[in-house]
């Protein structure tokens, strides 16, 4: 390996460190799994610890797409659209089993898993899951931040 | 006026199209030919003793697999009254087969009827002449099928929206 291979692997490294404690996430909250969200994010069990706790409300301003709960047939299309209007680099957690698999609404009006519509990262599952789960997931997506996995 | 001098009333004045009645903890139903629906409504809105102004609501039933119905008409759009003035109620039924499932809209004499008409021609597929704009009302244009009805698979996969099995 060059020297220029050495340092843009190094620069690499340092750019996953500073940005797996910069996680500026999109909470797009449709369903009952929102109060388990809330729970994590509030200050009991304090996701700010992992440089998470900065909600924005604008997908141009966010790095991490929380989809938490129900995705309906109606609702994917928002969904995508969210997605394509955050700028790269981005993540995209599901939260609770309907984002990972439609959960039990097999039935005629609910996404099947919203990795039918865009690229998912880390799956959470659980009915909600409890926020220990949540803060598991948050710390692998964190690794696969800090290591580069992601795709863009 | 009570519900039995209601499908009396009913029955004077629209007797043979008239297929049934009955009364069930203290809830009164016709089931009428819907060659005179239209009519029958109407005469319930219009009538002073009736005055059936509002329409509450309006749904339909699939008896696709209901025991005992499996070769009567499949459908059952059912119209629920309510007269604020005398405060009294009454359902209204009408019997439709499957090939045939037209219903004349109750657009005209109650407004909330276009919505509701969406919606069951959204759910069962039954069409209402005389409709306005009868799309569907909760789904979304490029949907196949109607999902409540009975032989809808309840885990078919739409088209727009995969995975496809």
């Amino acid at each position: 390996m060059g020297l220029g291979g050495f340092f843009t692997s190094k620069l690499d490294t340092a750019i996953g460190w500073a940005r797996k404690y910069s996680i500026f996430q999109y909470p797009f909250v449709t369903a009952c799994c929102g109060m388990e969200y809330m729970a994590t994010a509030c200050s009991h069990y304090d996701i700010d610890r992992f440089g998470a706790g900065l909600p924005r409300f604008s997908p141009r301003q966010a790095d991490v797409l929380f989809v938490v709960g129900t995705i309906s047939h109606k609702m994917a299309p928002v969904l995508k659209r969210v997605y394509d209007q955050m700028t790269e680099p981005k993540w995209v957690v599901a939260f609770g089993v309907c984002t990972c698999t439609g959960g039990f609404y097999d039935n005629y009006a609910t996404v099947q898993g919203i990795d039918t519509i865009i690229p998912v990262d880390v799956y959470i599952p659980g009915c909600p899951p409890r926020p220990e789960s949540v803060i598991d997931g948050l710390m692998k997506l964190q690794d696969k931040i800090a290591t580069g996995a992601q795709r863009f | 006026m009570t519900g039995a001098a209601i499908l009396a009333d009913l029955g004077e004045r629209f007797g043979g199209a008239i297929v049934e009645t009955h009364e069930a903890h203290g809830d009164h139903t016709v089931v009428v030919n819907r060659d005179a629906l239209e009519a029958l409504l109407r005469h319930c809105r219009d009538a002073p003793a009736l005055a059936f102004d509002m329409l509450t609501d309006l749904t339909a039933v699939d008896y696709l697999k209901y025991p005992g119905r499996e070769d009567g008409p499949r459908f059952e759009v059912v119209y629920h009254l309510y007269s604020l003035r005398h405060h009294h109620r009454l359902r209204v039924k009408v019997r439709v087969e499957e090939d045939d499932a037209l219903v004349p809209t109750a657009v005209p004499l109650w407004p909330i009827a276009n919505w509701l008409e969406r919606e069951v021609w959204d759910m069962f597929g039954v069409r209402f002449d005389g409709h306005p704009d009868l799309r569907r009302l909760l789904l979304y244009e490029e949907f196949v099928g109607h999902p409540l009805r009975k032989d809808y698979p309840v885990n078919r996969r739409q088209p727009l929206i995969g995975p496809q099995i």
